[in-house]
């Protein structure tokens, strides 16, 4: 038999890992069905215009969107992570020829497929029920791929990073999830970000969420709006800049703090 | 016959804790090889050093030639040649047993056939159910099918029937002789001392990071030697007697009787007595 790759074995892992997590319902219902009753909850409460042409549910839609980046990688990963530390999987894993760049592999096609179903999944409902506008131009729907890849791996490895943050398995969820919501609250995601307390915005221009939303806002609200962000334009070669130097930042920390068991 | 393990001068500290403390070993290809000693002993961080997971504060080791704390490629190929089944592990509940068999198949070279390996540790009814509606001693014999899939010339086997009904701790037995014979080298840690018996050809006894004596299990400890303890029925008086000649003690029992003995009991001590005495002897 030939000897296995690193790339083969870590797709092989990618396939396990989509299969565990299609039949672990809880968790496909919390992270795929959530963001879709938040929608619907928001789009019904707040169905008036924030700026012509621009519905709420639009801006609610491209900050959903951003925030589906965050869930499917930061979130999912920082709590799956400790999980199977605790459990041993990681250790056993460390005890096979596997290399680890597989196990990062995997994780990272979960994480990419599942992002992939989240953001079909809030672009269909969207439309479908809220008269959300898709994508308006080439230029636009190339942005949307450039974002998503950009602020998925970014998600993924900071997921990775901080996955050594929570002490168990079990305390995981407590840990990571409240770091979420606090930075979608912060970011523009729940409300519009020009209408929240000057420190709140200072905070959130820190972390990757508040330049992904205004990405994904870029992309989702026409060209007009965009005199009403804070810069008073989308200041796209600074949202990649900042998410980019983020991704960077958690290689580091990844690789510096990654441990296969617990201590 | 070749050394599979050679470990000389083995040592390691947390803070002021010298949890090894100067252990010298050889393990020769194709025996079953126990290390017994109490918790806090020692004995994981002796073996997780040998396993490579963990680091080692000085001292020579060698395991398959070649040093465990090696990393990369060769790092990898040696991890090729070795099987770990951990301490109670409880991951891929959501897999079936074939798939996780399967897949773990595909990090080895020379991986032994999934269907065949299941059927060895005797899953085969069980290869299609989903690894969280095992039981404990089918989940514990899926960590052995994990740990043997790649064909390793050394199993480390850790604390493997730990929640075993005496009927499948006996077939599991068989299994690892089973794989002795096909040319494995097998290092036990357990605590049970009559598996020791069962199963190693020689067995390590470990206490406060130092090996106290190596042996098989019949000679431990001078057990083959060490007094018999001779019990009977005197009247009403329940009485014993340690004898170096415990023979002699009968004969002359039997005649002072005129014959039978009444509830005659003659036993030399087990390894179990033989282990306690050891690690208590070794706390003074």
């Amino acid at each position: 038999m030939s000897k296995p790759t690193a790339l083969s074995i870590g797709i092989q892992r990618g396939g396990l890992e989509i299969k565990q997590f299609m039949r672990q319902r809880e968790s496909v219902v919390f992270t795929m069905l959530f963001p879709l009753i938040l929608l619907a909850i928001f789009g019904s409460v707040f169905s008036n215009s924030i700026a012509k042409g621009v519905t709420f549910s639009q801006y609610f839609v491209a900050g959903m969107i951003a925030s589906g980046l965050v869930n499917t990688g930061f979130q999912q990963l920082a709590i799956m992570i400790p999980v199977e530390r605790d459990f041993g999987t990681l250790k056993r894993l460390r005890g096979t020829p596997m290399p680890a760049s597989s196990y990062f592999i995997g994780k990272a096609i979960l994480v990419t497929v599942s992002m992939l179903i989240q953001v079909f999944l809030l672009l269909a409902a969207g439309v479908a029920f809220f008269g959300v506008n898709p994508p308006t131009s080439a230029h636009k729907w190339l942005l949307l791929v450039a974002l998503l890849i950009l602020g998925s791996a970014c998600s993924t490895i900071l997921g990775i990073a901080f996955s050594n943050v929570p002490k168990s398995g079990r305390g995981a969820s407590a840990v990571v999830s409240p770091v979420v919501i606090v930075l979608q609250f912060f970011s523009g995601v729940f409300f519009i970000f020009t209408d929240l307390p000057h420190w709140m915005q200072q905070v959130a221009a820190i972390f990757p969420l508040k330049w992904m939303t205004q990405g994904a806002r870029s992309i989702f609200l026409p060209d007009s709006f965009a005199t009403r962000e804070v810069a008073g334009n989308w200041e796209t070669g600074r949202t990649f800049a900042i998410i980019g130097a983020w991704l960077v930042v958690g290689l580091i920390w990844a690789m510096r703090s990654f441990k296969w068991e617990r201590d | 016959m070749s050394t599979v393990i050679s470990v000389s001068g083995l040592h390691k500290s947390y803070g002021a804790n010298h949890a090894v403390a100067g252990i010298d070993l050889a393990i020769e290809q194709g025996e079953i090889f126990a290390l017994l000693g109490p918790n806090g002993a020692g004995k994981t961080t002796t073996v997780e050093i040998l396993e490579g997971f963990r680091d080692r504060d000085s001292g020579e080791v060698r395991v398959l030639d070649i040093d465990p704390a090696t990393k990369g490629r060769t790092g990898q190929a040696w991890r090729d040649r070795i099987g770990i089944v951990l301490q109670s592990t409880n991951d891929a509940g959501d897999l079936t047993v074939y798939e996780s068999v399967s897949h773990f198949a595909t990090y080895y070279e020379n991986p032994k056939d999934p269907r065949e390996v299941i059927d060895l540790v005797g899953l085969t009814d069980k290869a299609d159910a989903l690894g969280r509606t095992l039981s404990g001693g089918q989940r514990r014999r899926l960590d052995v099918a994990l740990g043997i899939i790649g064909n390793p010339e050394l199993i480390f086997l850790d604390e493997p029937t730990t929640g075993f009904d005496p009927e499948a701790r006996r077939a599991f037995w068989q299994l690892i002789r089973k794989l002795r014979d096909e040319g494995a080298t097998i290092l036990l840690t357990t605590h049970y001392l009559d598996e020791a018996e069962a199963l190693a050809d020689r067995v390590a006894v470990i206490n406060r990071g130092t090996i106290i004596e190596v042996s098989t299990p019949a000679l431990l400890g001078g057990r083959a030697t060490s007094l018999a303890t001779v019990s009977w029925r005197d009247g009403t008086e329940l009485r014993s007697e340690k004898s170096a000649n415990p023979t002699q003690l009968v004969t002359q029992l039997s005649t002072q009787f005129g014959g039978e003995v009444p509830e005659l009991n003659v036993k030399r001590a087990s390894l179990e007595d033989i282990y306690l005495e050891m690690i208590g002897i070794s706390h003074e």
